[in-house]
């Protein structure tokens, strides 16, 4: 079997607050091989953009990573020095933010910050670099590449601003491109053809992906792997078509049912919900976070929460499976 | 109040509403007329959603913005029960039309408690006294889902979800007829937003509410909307019941965004929408139909002329391949 590019064992991430340590991810495990594309869906606070930023060593000086294992192809992230992670960072592994307008700098123009991580870790001119950049921009389809180096980001639509975002994260042709909710401030016309384009570069250059969405149509259609996550931990991985298929957390099954679901849900019908609220991850948390929301929850979630399924698709349930089948058969 | 009219007369009516800004382009630049609403006819039935659909850029919350009143429309009426907005103060329109807003985090004053900010409608139109409006508070928190003691927390103390239902019930505690809905689930997280649309759902048959319903994520616009518009550089291109417009999508703009829509099944990978090239800028439309630039079905007349609104038994479409006069009208299409 293949060596995975990226592999991760019992990643826990703590926050220091008033009241205590918020316990924002709790031992994730996954693993990345080159070329495939892992989509972690979950809602807001349930730590996926943490975990990317744990990956990129981009956590704040107060914010407490440990991990058992962080390995990128050789590379013990979890003792890399600032020096090693900045080699690392936009050559080899580099990361695409929600917000375009925010991430790129408004004081300099299209192309010298395209430019920038090429010249920087790359032994090559400027005049190579350019060239390089206006090829990118072409590739991620964006008209007059040329002169669109001489812009200014506020002189660009939102569209295509995250389109230099994402042909600013190639530049280097890294092995690792973390996207975290690359579409979601866009119009879904667009976010269609980003999507796409993500795909297919993916493909051509054989790079891994992490995509952070809370979006399970855009998961469903890009993933190979799925993890979903819940309050800080992954509560079902697997091939996107058997967790879509055969969803075993009865949170993954919450969720698919509360959104409708074009020429399946009858329109105007009553959407799924789940009821509750996310329980605050402040303080010692035992068992199942999910047990407060949980139709199926009893006495023995507050224990140990066993690891079912197949090492190729898990979930962290005391149900055999999850309680599918039952569920399935009185739906 | 007067809610007498009958039911098939519409409650909200827009004829011919045009609104033109002046968008000056750099520091000494002439100033040029953006048309973000574009001679835009619509009629709103009594207890009916209409869902408005479109890209961004497209006008539809300028339009919002006309309903509620806040801005004026250049040309064309806005007519509620018949009676134009425009001769009606400000007050009174309250009254009837209510809006709910995208985001629950800037849409409610973080310094003021939730009682405040619920009975605030109520105290502005001088419905009742301190009694009544703790009475009139608890039965619309009651109605939206939201226990009595909140009343006393601030929005700080909230989720997104308990926020946006603090906004619905502000918007209802004066009961009005008409609610616009700019966007009220995109800020959410599903399984809030499933809750929020059940509740949207469940008020409009309790209390015969009419919605206009403004969303860019057409699953949901599907699931609650009865009717739907398209919008596109400030027209309407396509208007039909909704199941019309999903299932027999006719203006290939409709076509297109039905396309891009990411439905939750696995193996189906990225829609290829062949829209191409970006939203056009709206100070510089193209020429004749203004989606021809990325139209896959355009042609030399589709740039020369402009089509005309098409009236059919399904609703209308603005689109040459269903216009009988033009001489690209195609049979097998329409």
């Amino acid at each position: 079997m293949e060596k995975p590019l990226l592999s991760v064992r019992n990643l826990t991430i703590d926050i220091p607050v008033g009241g205590g340590t918020l316990h924002a991810v709790r031992g994730i495990d996954f693993d990345l091989n080159r070329g495939e594309t892992l989509c972690i869906v979950g809602e807001s606070g349930s730590g996926k953009s943490l975990t990317s930023l744990a990956v990129m060593g981009l956590l704040g000086k107060t914010i407490r990573r440990t991990a058992d294992r962080m390995d990128f192809d050789g590379t013990d992230l979890t003792r890399a020095n600032p020096r090693t992670m900045r080699k690392l960072r936009g050559a080899r592994m580099s990361m695409i933010f929600q917000e375009p307008m925010t991430s790129l700098n408004p004081a300099y123009t299209i192309g010298d910050q395209l430019t920038e991580a090429l010249l920087l870790h790359k032994p090559v001119g400027r005049e190579a670099a350019r060239a390089r950049a206006v090829e990118l921009l072409e590739k991620v389809g964006i008209t007059a590449a040329e002169s669109r180096l001489s812009q200014y980001p506020h002189q660009l639509s939102g569209g295509l601003r995250q389109r230099v975002m994402i042909a600013m994260a190639l530049m280097c042709e890294p092995e690792l491109i973390i996207a975290d909710e690359p579409t979601t401030a866009l119009d879904v016309t667009i976010q269609a053809q980003i999507l796409r384009l993500l795909y297919d570069l993916g493909r051509e250059m054989n790079m891994a992906m992490i995509l952070i969405t809370h979006d399970l149509g855009v998961v469903a259609r890009v993933a190979d792997k799925v993890a979903v996550m819940y309050a800080g931990e992954l509560v079902e991985t697997g091939p996107a078509a058997d967790v879509f298929n055969t969803p075993s957390h009865p949170y993954t099954r919450g969720l698919l049912r509360c959104i409708p679901l074009p020429g399946k849900t009858e329109r105007g019908s009553t959407l799924g919900t789940i009821p509750g609220i996310v329980p605050s991850l402040v303080g010692d948390i035992e068992g199942c976070a999910f047990r407060t929301r949980c139709p199926y929850a009893e006495a023995a979630c507050r224990s140990e929460i066993p690891r079912q399924g197949s090492a190729g698709h898990a979930f962290r349930c005391i149900h055999e499976d999850g309680k599918r089948q039952a569920e399935e058969a009185t739906a | 109040m007067t809610r007498q009219s009958t039911q098939s007369s519409p409650v909200l009516e827009l004829r011919n509403v045009t609104k033109t800004y002046k968008v000056k382009q750099g520091l000494f630049g002439k100033a040029r007329p953006l048309t973000a609403v574009n001679d835009v006819s619509l009629s709103l039935p009594r207890g009916e959603v209409l869902g408005l659909v479109g890209e961004s850029g497209c006008g539809k919350s300028t339009l919002a913005k006309i309903l509620l009143g806040l801005e004026a429309p250049t040309h064309g009426q806005v007519l509620v029960d018949g009676e134009e907005i425009g001769a009606q103060d400000r007050l009174s329109l309250a009254r009837r039309i209510q809006p709910i807003f995208q985001d629950p985090y800037s849409s409610l004053n973080p310094r003021k408690s939730i009682f405040d900010i619920v009975s605030l409608p109520l105290r502005v139109h001088g419905v009742g006294g301190p009694q009544d409006w703790e009475k009139q508070v608890r039965e619309i928190l009651d109605i939206v889902g939201l226990p009595a003691r909140v009343m006393n927390t601030y929005p700080s103390q909230m989720s997104g979800g308990q926020r946006q239902r603090v906004a619905i019930a502000r918007a209802l505690i004066m009961k009005p007829e008409i609610v616009i809905c700019d966007e009220p689930t995109s800020a959410l997280d599903v399984s809030v937003q499933s809750q929020i649309l059940n509740l949207l759902g469940d008020l409009r048959r309790e209390f015969g509410l009419t919605y206009l319903f403004i969303s860019h994520d057409l699953a949901v616009v599907e699931h609650l909307a009865t009717r739907v518009a398209v919008m596109y550089l400030g027209r309407i291109v396509e208007e039909a019941d909704v199941a019309g417009l999903f299932d027999h999508a006719r203006h290939p703009y409709t076509q297109a965004l039905l396309k891009s829509v990411l439905t939750p099944e696995p193996g189906l990978g990225v829609p290829d929408t062949q829209l191409g090239m970006a939203y056009p800028n709206p100070i510089d439309p193209p020429s004749g139909c203004q989606f021809h630039p990325r139209c896959p079905l355009a042609t030399a007349h589709c740039k020369a002329k402009a089509p005309r609104p098409v009236p059919t038994p399904q609703g209308l479409v603005e689109c040459h391949l269903y216009d009988t006069e033009s001489p690209m009208f195609d049979n097998k299409a329409a």
